[in-house]
């Protein structure tokens, strides 16, 4: 598991150039582009449950989800960041992408140290140290439980149709 | 306790009588914008929407523009798609290639009220503030979901007062404001907040208004509003809506704000984003003599009647500089023809401009003024990010229209007082 570290307002056009928005839509054409103004190494060596550590307002900018999808699809354990920028978080929520609101942690973090998550405890740590961050609200849980919003629609489609 | 607009609005579109900040509604919006994503969002729903069927065909509001004319086979491919699914869901709110950017469109075609709920798969939907809507940017797959069902979640937003106070110097403009606001409370000061205007509003046009509201997105705002007054509706009646067509709603006196910033509009200088973020705020002063390669006007931030009339006047008898290159792309047809019949066009054309299509243009960095490695390029678009014109090598400042004008004379960032 690798963790990468990136700073404050990485927007998505650094996540995923503008210019693929209209051609590049599914996960697979999505995942070369991934972080390709951001740090070219990321789509080559990217692997299932690594983790981001990130600063403030991740996820500025355009409104365009490939960042959230493709993250997604690699298997991105969770995203660590300080703060996330508003149509990015609900985006990554619409894609069942785990983010994780703790600026302690993310201050604490340093190069080499080990991260783990703790799901049910709503904990992180930092090496020996422990940072708590808050559980997301029950209705917004079962959007990202359901595995997605689109998923989550269907079901509700499903048992309004009964 | 007084309540603020978001909080008003909420209430009344979740059928509440009142909310609180940070409570979860469930809302029904009144209109869905969707522009070139229409493809992508559709395809995700394409066997929900045989079983299941369109929520309602009116939701919808469906404008080409991102890359228009199409640039290549997949983008033409696109549109076409999007063509027929328009026809095949009998969607009416339809304006294909043309017709100008999204959110103008939705302007000037009077979707936009006040007090009216409009979410779009574009983060610039916070435009309609301007006109005292609430709206906000959704991603594709929250807009597939929206046309299964027409409704989805939002969270009541903190608040945040900005008083202006007097009156802008000559030669600076809205655009100068907001980039000074963004500057002073930087990228992500409003992240999650419903940001309201207050104070000398009756000092801004409309024009002034759209450019403030579509860049509150860009200090990570949810909303950006306007109260109601006799300039909005001046508008709205030269658009053929009369005052009894619409509801108004304000925030209270007393309403509670997380934050209250008091700017003195006098004291606004004339501004500078320089790269590669919207909150790298600088005076033109500090700028000033910097070669720039191409120059930009147009975008849903800066391209109606008012931005193509300063620069037209800036460029009246003059020439654009050999060394740069000035592109012009008026918001919409309606503002292009405009612009022909009171003479900017043939003014703009005369001292050098390249006049492309009214739509997005290069904007996004997809085509139609795309830059080399170590270019520079002077815009009045939104966004300077790294790599946001097409090329992660190249640098753009963001300016007004009259900087952009007078930078095309010289070549080199300019200010329009010096001239």
């Amino acid at each position: 598991m690798k963790i990468w570290r990136y700073g404050d307002n990485i927007n998505t056009d650094m996540l995923f150039p503008g210019k693929y928005t209209y051609t590049c839509s599914k996960p697979e054409e999505i995942k070369p582009h991934l972080l390709e103004d951001l740090d070219p190494e990321f789509s080559k060596n990217v692997q299932p449950g690594d983790i981001l550590i990130v600063g403030k307002n991740f996820g500025c900018g355009s409104s365009r989800e490939q960042p959230a999808v493709g993250l997604k699809y690699i298997g991105i354990e969770a995203i660590i960041g300080e703060s996330f920028s508003r149509i990015f978080y609900r985006s990554a929520i619409n894609q069942g992408l785990i983010l994780i609101e703790c600026p302690k942690a993310v201050q604490e973090y340093q190069d080499g140290m080990t991260v783990k998550i703790d799901f049910d405890k709503s904990q992180i740590f930092i090496d020996k140290n422990s940072f708590s961050f808050p559980k997301l609200p029950p209705e917004i849980l079962a959007i990202r439980d359901a595995g997605g919003l689109l998923e989550y629609t269907r079901k509700k489609l499903q048992e309004r149709g009964k | 306790m007084g309540k603020t607009f978001a909080q008003k609005i909420l209430a009344k579109k979740a059928n509440l009588k009142s909310v609180e900040v940070g409570q979860i509604v469930t809302v029904h919006p009144d209109y869905l914008l969707m522009h070139d994503n229409t493809a992508a969002i559709v395809s995700k729903i394409s066997k929900d929407l045989k079983q299941y069927g369109l929520y309602d065909p009116d939701l919808p509001i469906i404008v080409l523009d991102h890359v228009v004319p199409a640039s290549d086979e997949k983008t033409a491919l696109n549109h076409k798609q999007i063509r027929e699914f328009v026809k095949n869901y009998h969607i009416k709110n339809f304006f294909d290639v043309g017709n100008g950017i999204c959110h103008q469109v939705v302007i000037e075609k009077g979707f936009a009220l006040p007090s009216k709920l409009l979410l779009g798969s574009d983060s610039h939907t916070c435009s309609y503030g301007a006109l005292g809507a609430f709206s906000t940017g959704i991603d594709r797959t929250e807009a597939s979901a929206l046309l299964l069902t027409g409704e989805t979640w939002l969270k009541v937003p903190h608040s945040i007062k900005i008083l202006l106070r007097g009156k802008l110097n000559h030669y600076v403009s809205a655009k100068d404001l907001i980039l000074y606001i963004i500057g002073k409370i930087g990228a992500d000061g409003a992240n999650y907040a419903s940001v309201e205007f207050h104070g000398d509003v009756h000092n801004l046009t409309i024009d002034d208004r759209i450019t403030i509201a579509n860049m509150g997105v860009e200090m990570g705002a949810k909303n950006a509003v306007f109260p109601v007054d006799d300039i909005t509706t001046l508008y709205l009646s030269t658009i053929g809506i009369g005052a009894n067509q619409y509801e108004i709603t304000w925030a209270d006196e007393d309403a509670e704000y997380a934050q209250v910033l008091e700017i003195k509009l006098s004291e606004v200088p004339i501004s500078v984003a320089v790269p590669h973020s919207v909150d790298a705020w600088k005076t033109i002063e500090e700028v000033e003599g910097i070669q720039v390669d191409q120059c930009f006007l147009g975008t849903c931030t800066n391209g109606r009647l008012s931005d193509l009339r300063i620069a037209a006047e800036i460029l009246w008898g003059r020439k654009v500089s050999p060394n740069t290159r000035l592109l012009v792309l008026p918001a919409s047809k309606k503002i292009f023809e405009e612009a022909i019949r009171l003479g900017y066009i043939d003014t703009l054309s005369k001292a050098g401009a390249i006049i492309l299509p009214t739509g997005c243009g290069p904007c996004l960095g997809a085509h139609q003024g795309v830059l080399a490695p170590s270019e520079k390029c002077i815009s009045t678009a939104n966004r300077n990010f790294k790599g946001r014109m097409g090329c992660n090598e190249s640098e753009i400042y963001l300016a007004s229209p009259a900087v952009v004008a007078a930078s095309a004379i010289n070549g080199k960032i300019t200010n329009p007082e010096k001239l």
